[in-house]
């Protein structure tokens, strides 16, 4: 059984259900991209997870343990990390106190973590003391990863990290997730760059209209050419 | 050698009017506007009964000052009531955050538009308002004691030699000591410490700040103690220079909401600076220039009028034209604060 999983999902915004029976999963140590065209329900998908929307059907369980009546706040104590896709810095404030606030609700020395952060982040460590607001897309992306992995989670949500960033950048930020994969994280990654999130993914989920339609490995999926052709373009 | 007494005099003449009057108001005006913003950068939305809040945290100082008084305490050369502060200050913050409990956390809960919170909040200024008046009197009161003059204006005539007297009120510079102080204390709560963090945080970006385990509860508590503490301190400040009248803290509201905005609301620091600009405009446009454009015009030039921009009835009417002017020309205010 994995690690963390969505099963049978069902629920939406209040009006209609936007994903129906979905099921979604991720080990420790394992990459899985949700990938699927424009209003599949990915994003919905992972806010479900999380606890960020009324499901009607289905169950969220961490670690075996059922999950679904916790409050965003408390899957977060529990050891889930979300990086939103817009606005996941405060603009306000300094990379360091960006960090600082991502380990707001620990009590012990933060200082390790930010380094290692840091590590994974060079370019952080030189603009520690500027405000987030004057970073560079792919920079506040870093801080963005760098936040969420301050409470030291077990999980790493990412909901659309190369959104608006250049090829270049969209590289070096897989780079660091794989990096931070190895260190034992489950990381579910949704990814409009479908084919790039689908090479370094271990497994993929397509979603269409807020269902499943293929699950499989991250090869699997590329090599298919159903998927090929609906979904990566050819 | 005339010239420079003439000089002289002029500068005197316009520190006694308008800069040292300017540099205390502006201070007041601050120490509410950094207040309102406070608390429209965290809840959201714009506090009306702020002033009213101003109104009581300086009837409780007055009540305490009394009892004080009865009992023979005093504070020697300072007034009493800097002594009754931090009580007075202690009890509108508990009367802030009742309020917060019984009003404002059911249209949170709910969800509710920034427009019904206004709301809200003026049902909140009308309450405390009556509340006020029942409590100690629609009367003018002057709770001022110990040593009113620093400086006088006889004797700095005597002093000095020259024709124009320059007086410094104690109230004047404890206004100014005491908001600088607090603003200092206040930046460096939000600057340093994991609250004050954490308050800026959740001001920036509330969906972040909930998902890195911040609690909002307790943000919104401390803010209001917060603004609470403010609100009493420039209630105090503003009563002990003039005087206490309970309409006048309605008044206030106006030139306090301008001196926000004109910084850029959701902004402390701005909120200071709109907190000068506001006193001085208002006090340089209703004072009477005519003795000292009389120093400083050659030979024997006297203006006809009283070269004044507008009389003091009218002293409101600056706050109002400053703020349709930033609001037209720049709306998110000096320092780049929201948007209304």
């Amino acid at each position: 059984m994995s690690y963390l999983i969505g099963e049978k999902l069902t629920g939406g915004y209040g009006g209609p259900d936007i994903i129906r029976e979905c099921t979604v999963s991720v080990d420790q140590g394992e990459i899985v991209v949700v990938v699927g065209p424009n209003g599949a329900g990915k994003s919905t998908a992972m806010k479900a997870l999380l606890g960020m929307l009324d499901l009607r059907e289905g169950r969220v369980l961490l670690d075996g343990q059922d999950i679904s009546a916790l409050s965003p706040q408390q899957r977060v104590a529990k050891g889930m990390a979300f990086v939103p896709q817009n606005q996941n810095v405060f603009v306000t404030m300094t990379v360091e106190e960006n960090l600082e606030m991502g380990a707001y609700l620990r009590r012990d020395d933060i200082t390790e973590t930010m380094e290692q952060v840091f590590e994974l982040f060079p370019a952080l460590k030189t603009k520690r003391t500027q405000i987030a607001a004057e970073l560079s897309g792919g920079q506040r992306q870093q801080v963005a990863v760098g936040r969420a992995l301050m409470t030291k989670p077990t999980v790493l949500m990412l909901d659309e990290p190369t959104a608006g960033v250049s090829p270049i950048v969209m590289d070096e930020l897989f780079d660091r997730i794989i990096e931070i994969k190895r260190t034992g994280i489950a990381i579910l990654m949704v990814e409009q760059n479908a084919r790039q999130a689908l090479n370094i993914a271990d497994r993929g989920f397509v979603l269409v209209t807020g269902e499943n339609r293929f699950t499989d490995t991250g090869e699997a999926l590329l090599a298919n050419e159903e998927v090929r052709k609906s979904f990566l373009g050819g | 050698m005339e010239y420079t007494t003439d000089l002289l005099n002029a500068l005197v003449l316009i520190s006694n009017y308008v800069l040292i009057p300017a540099i205390s108001y502006g201070s007041q005006l601050a120490l509410g506007a950094v207040g309102v913003t406070l608390v429209f950068g965290i809840l959201r939305f714009a506090n009306f009964a702020h002033g009213e809040m101003m109104a009581f945290g300086c009837m409780a100082t007055i009540f305490i000052t009394w009892w004080f008084q009865s009992m023979g305490i005093s504070s020697g050369v300072f007034p009493t009531a800097l002594l009754a502060l931090p009580f007075a200050i202690l009890i509108t913050a508990l009367l802030a955050v009742a309020i917060d409990r019984s009003i404002f956390s059911f249209y949170r809960i709910h969800k509710s538009r920034p427009v019904t919170f206004v709301v809200a909040s003026v049902g909140v200024m009308f309450m405390l308002n009556g509340l006020v008046r029942i409590l100690i009197g629609t009367n003018e009161i002057i709770f001022r004691d110990g040593q009113k003059f620093l400086i006088k204006a006889g004797v700095f005539k005597k002093m000095t030699g020259l024709s124009e007297g320059l007086a410094l009120k104690q109230t004047q510079v404890l206004t100014f000591v005491l908001a600088v102080i607090a603003v200092l204390a206040l930046f460096w709560f939000l600057q340093r410490t994991r609250t004050g963090k954490a308050m800026r945080a959740f001001s920036d970006n509330e969906d972040l700040a909930l998902l890195s385990g911040i609690n909002p509860e307790r943000v919104v508590l401390v803010t209001w103690i917060i603004a609470a503490s403010l609100a009493t301190l420039a209630g105090v400040l503003y009563g002990l220079d003039k005087s206490f009248k309970p309409m006048v803290y309605f008044h206030l509201l106006l030139p306090i909401f301008a001196a926000a905005i004109v910084g850029g609301i959701g902004h402390p620091l701005g909120a200071i600076l709109g907190g000068y600009i506001v006193a001085f405009s208002e006090i340089t446009a209703t004072y009477a220039f005519k003795k000292f454009i009389k120093y400083l015009a050659p030979g024997d030039f006297v203006p006809d009028g009283l070269a004044q921009l507008l009389t003091t009835e009218y002293k409101f009417a600056v706050s109002f034209f400053i703020l349709v002017l930033v609001l037209l020309v720049r709306p998110t205010g000096i320092l780049r604060g929201r948007v209304l």
